[in-house]
């Protein structure tokens, strides 16, 4: 019985594929979207658990200086010889114009077990490893990617981060410049009878790192990531909604039928539930194969933008894993079940003998669209009340996703009253605004896909622009010197700016190191009083000569993302350099470290040691080339040592257009399975509506005259749709702009707006629609008469 | 990789000291020993970087308040990757410190790991004194010889001892006055004791401070090339007889069966009675399971000319050291024709 029952059902599906692949497609597609941005959050994910692995440091506390400056040798060989168990790590970034390279440098003879580094393959390797030039372990990917020249021999070993190198203390040591540890790692276990080792040092004592730095930062971005793949799959599952809607309508008479000849309706719906089944996985494995292609093809550009955005260093390839596999197909099945839902208790409820009636469907929508009226008002409210009083990333995601779904139920609602609004004077049109406020509750949820389609569209694209414009005219100002020159030694530097002192308008030179503030990694910055800064460096907000101050040593810069994360105002004391009030907090895009800038001659006077190999050139713009021909001939210098501005313009632009590129693809393809939606919506309609047609055509209406007002409600609807979608997009843009940026990165951005792409997307919308109705339309133009004369036949 | 540096250091079995760098065999810019050495002290008492290997190797018997006996071993391996030494990180010169408690019941042991440029490890000869971390071996003598008086500290994760050391003789030079041979391909190392120690002080147990008293001996060694390639390891006795009577007695395994066997009978006054392969006779007796491996706890050393047949028992079966290296030391008492005390080291059994 049930195989009959199956097969009969499962007839409808040969005599319409078209159907059938649109059902597929949907949750393939919804599959593909959501699995795909997964696999590259998992990916990712994993890679800083990797990182934050390595060396046992997700295990191991630390000692460090509290100024994040190393720590003397002195100090190591002090507390081992208290009996303390510590080893000493020398950490530090190789970078030349051949590539980059991460060094590890640890003491295997001291690590404890938690941070020994990977075996060695062959035993003689180990005099190797231990005595000059030393080897550097790095993963098959590393080795075979840009690397830094001048480095010692290579070893392939497992289980070491992206563009990093384990090596020993003593090469890491040369590599890297300073021979005092960066920090200390301290073994789980100390000897028997010793004090707390923090009552014996003056270092600070860092527990292990349960969440490191990285994956705090990059949190945001794969948020991002997963509200976009939240969205395409919520967009994909109103196709599937749709194409099992069409098919429950048209097998009204076939599960009729089966009912009358004796099928129990159980029978029926375990019929129903399992062809479902069947077409969800058959979906769902199609889904995977394309998820993965799409995250295979998104993972460079992910990659590219962790490494510019964040510095966080994953691997441009993706794993297959099969826990992903399932998990993905298992989404795909709930999605399934809850598109299928409203179809099977529908079927459940069809009394036996009753007339099809599809008709009524379409009816009971009236209080269906109060009670969504209802429910949306709810949505915008809470909207409202976690944009006023919510704090934090996943609050300010949750306005997002109340604002969206809130416009989403908003919507049949405004159609409808729109509609009434309207008021033709001849009969004709009175007809049609009454036919297609009737026809909205089935639309309700394709015009429902294509309004968070629209909206996420326009809001991603007015942050994305609004960004752009304020970051390009912000590099403009902030690089304003027109050469930027690095030395190999700091006794190179200083020999450079005395030579170049008489033949330029001012060097400047740039001194930075690294350290932590507020517990975060951060970078100070050491200046010289010149007028480039004044004019050039945006402030955002300032005390009193703020520059004036800097210069005697008596105040200190903050970049905003640490002023807003610490809840700094002008006038706070900084903890830098003993301390010195705020005189200015100024914008600092695409930096996901703290950063303080004070006068030279202060950082100097307190970080005494610190030495730099780098500093700017204000010349005029026309000699530069000339000049940095002779700093490459004359001094030698390496051709990256000097850089011009537009350079060092280039690589920002270039880094900025790879944080969005991925935003870009997604919400082109979220675009296009909206699309898919509208267009199988309306194929439903066109089956249910030919009864009411019927009769038009019957007293005078021509066909191709009906096919023509089909077309134009089409695109008056998408053109509705947009006219919803574009203040939704716009406040979309500024939640994004004035709440998740700030959570996400720190700084605020100023809102642009952009009524050229607003043009764009609505033609884009215009044509989806008019692409979605083609089929239909061209269909009813082409419909046989007899067609229409046989709706009277079969008047019910 | 610990694993890997652990075996490099304790001079493992041929085949691993072989892998590592080719121990056992050629060893191109190390110096070699020389027979007929002349020592001089205190210099010798000090490193000597241009050999591979050296050791301080001091290993006590041990009796508490109540009788119960204990065991304290104290070493400081120098194992040279080349022959120099250097300041800072660059390591050619690598220390591994090796501290060991046996009580009846219980086997405690710790070990360090150091380079020696950075003076987290080392050895001073003139005053002496030896030391990895907190653990140290000083000289406190303030006339003689410095190993005269010794002061000895060394702490684990759960034990820890501080002893002081007074000899009661004088030096002993193993094999051709301190040139002594280990196998018959050749291969030997500059070889000298102190086994006249009288020991008091103090062992921190988990279960609290005993007081101890007892003997103690200290092994002086250094080489470059110390075992033959066929050689896979060796068990090592140091024993005192009633009569204030020592001997050193140690057997190398070698692959075809056959153990090359040579050692060093000691008056009560310090007169020494070199011996060589085929004198003594080393039978083990007893085997003990210890975490798998099969390990010779009991033997009987039979020297039929000098009348001595002895049987040894280990005071704890259970002594083999519990991180990844396999090494066997442990006080043992032995008696049959002759009753007395000493300390047997074994490795090399997998």
């Amino acid at each position: 019985m049930l195989y009959t029952a199956l097969s009969t059902l499962s007839s409808h599906w040969r005599r319409r594929p078209g159907q059938f692949l649109m059902l597929a497609l949907g949750l393939a597609l919804a599959t593909a979207l959501w699995s795909g941005v997964q696999a590259i959050n998992t990916e990712a994910r994993a890679a800083y658990d990797r990182a934050a692995a390595t060396l046992g440091q997700d295990q191991l506390s630390r000692l460090e200086r509290a100024d994040g400056r190393p720590v003397p040798i002195a100090e190591f060989i002090a507390l081992r010889q208290a009996g303390y168990l510590v080893s000493p790590v020398i950490s530090g970034e190789l970078r030349d114009s051949n590539g980059r390279l991460r060094i590890l440098g640890t003491d295997p003879l001291t690590a404890p077990m938690e941070a020994q580094t990977p075996a060695l393959g062959s035993e003689f390797d180990l005099l190797d490893f231990f005595t000059a030039p030393g080897l550097l372990l790095v993963t098959q990917d590393t080795a075979n990617g840009d690397l830094p020249a001048g480095l010692p021999p290579l070893r392939i070993a497992d289980g070491i981060p992206p563009a990093a190198a384990i090596t020993d203390i003593s090469p890491a040591a040369r590599l890297l410049g300073p021979s005092d540890p960066s920090y200390l790692l301290v073994a789980p276990p100390q000897p028997f009878g010793l004090p707390p080792i923090d009552t014996a040092t003056d270092l600070t004592l860092r527990p292990p790192e349960g969440g490191n730095d990285i994956a705090r930062l990059t949190d945001s971005f794969h948020l991002n990531l997963t509200a976009f793949g939240l969205l395409s799959f919520a967009v994909g599952l109103f196709i599937v909604n749709a194409a099992i809607g069409l098919a429950f309508e048209q097998r009204r008479a076939t599960v009729r039928t089966l009912r009358a000849l004796g099928a129990p309706l159980r029978t029926v719906l375990t019929a129903l539930s399992l062809e479902l089944l069947i077409i969800a996985l058959i979906a769902g494995l199609i889904g995977i194969v394309l998820g993965y292609i799409i995250a295979a093809a998104l993972m460079p550009g992910v990659a590219g933008t962790l490494r510019g955005l964040y510095g966080a260093d994953i691997e441009g390839v993706l794993q297959f894993d099969p826990i992903w596999a399932m998990s993905a197909l298992a989404i795909t099945l709930l999605g399934a079940s809850a598109a299928a839902i409203q179809a099977l208790i529908q079927t459940a409820r069809m009394p036996l003998l009753a007339p099809a009636l599809p008709r009524a469907w379409a009816q009971a929508s009236g209080r269906t669209i109060r009670w969504q009226a209802l429910a949306a008002a709810t949505l915008f409210a809470t909207s409202l009340a976690l944009a006023v009083f919510g704090t934090g990333l996943v609050m300010a995601f949750a306005t997002l996703a109340a604002l969206l779904l809130g416009a989403a139920l908003a919507l049949p609602a405004v159609f409808t009253a729109t509609l009434k609004l309207i008021r033709p004077k001849n009969a004709f049109a009175e007809w049609i605004v009454a036919d297609t406020r009737q026809q909205i509750p089935g639309l309700s949820l394709a015009l429902m896909a294509l309004l968070l389609a629209l909206s996420a569209n326009i809001g991603v694209s007015t942050m994305v622009g609004s960004f752009r414009v304020t970051f390009l005219g912000w590099l403009d100002q902030r690089l304003a010197s027109e050469l930027y020159v690095t030395a190999r030694t700091p006794e190179e530097a200083a020999a450079l700016m005395a030579a170049l002192e008489p033949d330029v308008d001012a060097i400047l030179p740039m001194v930075s190191f690294q350290t932590r503030l507020y517990d975060r990694p951060a970078d100070i910055f050491g200046i010289v009083e010149h007028p480039t800064y004044a004019a050039g460096w945006p402030l955002l907000s300032s005390a009193e000569n703020p520059w004036q101050t800097l210069a005697a040593g008596e105040g200190a810069l903050v970049n905003e993302q640490t002023a807003r994360r610490e809840n700094l105002s002008i006038g706070d004391s900084l903890p830098v350099a003993g301390g010195l009030p705020i005189v200015g907090i100024y914008s600092d895009y695409g930096n996901p470290n703290g950063q303080a800038i004070l006068s030279l001659n202060r950082l100097l006077e307190t970080y005494p040691g610190t030495q730099s190999r780098r500093f700017a050139i204000r010349v005029d713009p026309d000699r530069a080339p000339e000049l940095a021909t002779r700093l490459r001939d004359e001094f030698g210098l390496p051709t990256d040592g000097v850089i011009n501005q537009a350079q060092v313009k280039a690589f920002s632009v270039d880094v900025f257009e790879q944080t969005f590129r991925v935003t870009g693809a997604l919400n082109v393809l979220t675009l296009g399975v909206a699309g898919i939606a509208l267009l199988t919506s309306f194929l439903t309609l066109a089956n249910l509506r030919l009864p009411q047609l019927a009769p038009l055509w019957a007293i005078g209406t021509s066909r191709a005259a009906l096919a023509r007002i089909e077309m134009f409600r089409s695109l008056a609807l998408a053109a509705l749709t947009f006219a919803l979608a574009l203040p939704t997009g716009l406040l979309l843009a500024w939640i994004l702009l004035a709440f998740v940026n700030v959570e996400a990165f720190g700084w605020r951005l100023p809102m642009r707006l952009f009524p050229a792409e607003w043009f764009n997307l609505f033609a884009l919308a215009l044509l989806a629609a008019a692409l979605a109705a083609l089929a239909p339309t061209h269909r009813l133009a082409r419909k046989a008469p007899a067609r229409h004369t046989r709706n009277f036949a079969q008047a019910r | 990789m610990l694993r890997q540096i652990l075996l490099a250091l304790t001079l493992a079995t041929s085949a691993h000291a072989q892998g590592f760098a080719g121990l056992g065999t050629d060893a191109p810019g190390f110096a070699q020993p020389q027979p007929n050495p002349t020592f001089t002290f205190p210099a010798d008492h000090g490193p000597h970087p241009n050999y591979r290997i050296e050791w301080w190797y001091l290993t006590a018997t041990l009796q508490g308040p109540d009788g119960t006996d204990y065991g304290a071993q104290w070493t400081l391996f120098r194992s040279a990757l080349a022959p120099e030494t250097a300041n800072g990180w660059e390591a050619p010169q690598l220390f591994m410190g090796h501290a060991g408690l046996t009580t009846p019941t219980d086997h405690f042991s710790a070990e360090r790991l150091a380079r020696g440029g950075t003076g987290q490890a080392g050895v001073t000869a003139d005053p002496f004194a030896a030391r990895i971390d907190d653990w140290h071996m000083t000289s406190i003598a303030t006339t003689g010889d410095a190993y005269d008086a010794l002061h000895l500290t060394a702490r684990g994760d759960t034990f820890a001892y501080d002893l002081q050391l007074t000899a009661q003789g004088p030096l002993v030079f193993h094999g051709d006055n301190g040139f002594s041979v280990k196998s018959a391909e050749g291969q030997a190392s500059y070889y000298y004791s102190q086994p006249f120690y009288t020991v008091t002080g103090q062992l921190d147990l988990p279960t609290g401070p005993v007081q101890v008293a007892g003997t103690a001996w200290l092994d002086r060694e250094w080489s470059s090339q110390p075992l033959s390639d066929n050689q896979q390891g060796w068990d090592w006795f140091s024993l005192q007889f009633p009569d204030g009577a020592r001997m050193m007695a140690f057997g190398l395994r070698q692959t075809d069966g056959s153990t090359f066997t040579s050692g060093t009978w000691i008056d009560p006054d310090g007169t020494e009675h070199p011996f060589g392969d085929g004198v003594l006779e080393m039978t083990p007796t007893t085997i003990t399971d210890v975490d798998g491996r099969q390990i010779p706890t009991g033997w009987r050393l039979d020297w039929p000319e000098r009348g001595l047949a002895i049987v040894t028992v280990a005071v704890n079966p259970n002594s083999c050291i519990n991180t990844s290296f396999p090494f066997w030391y442990g006080p043992i008492r032995f008696s049959v024709c002759h009753d007395g005390i000493g300390y047997l080291e074994m490795t090399g059994y997998e």
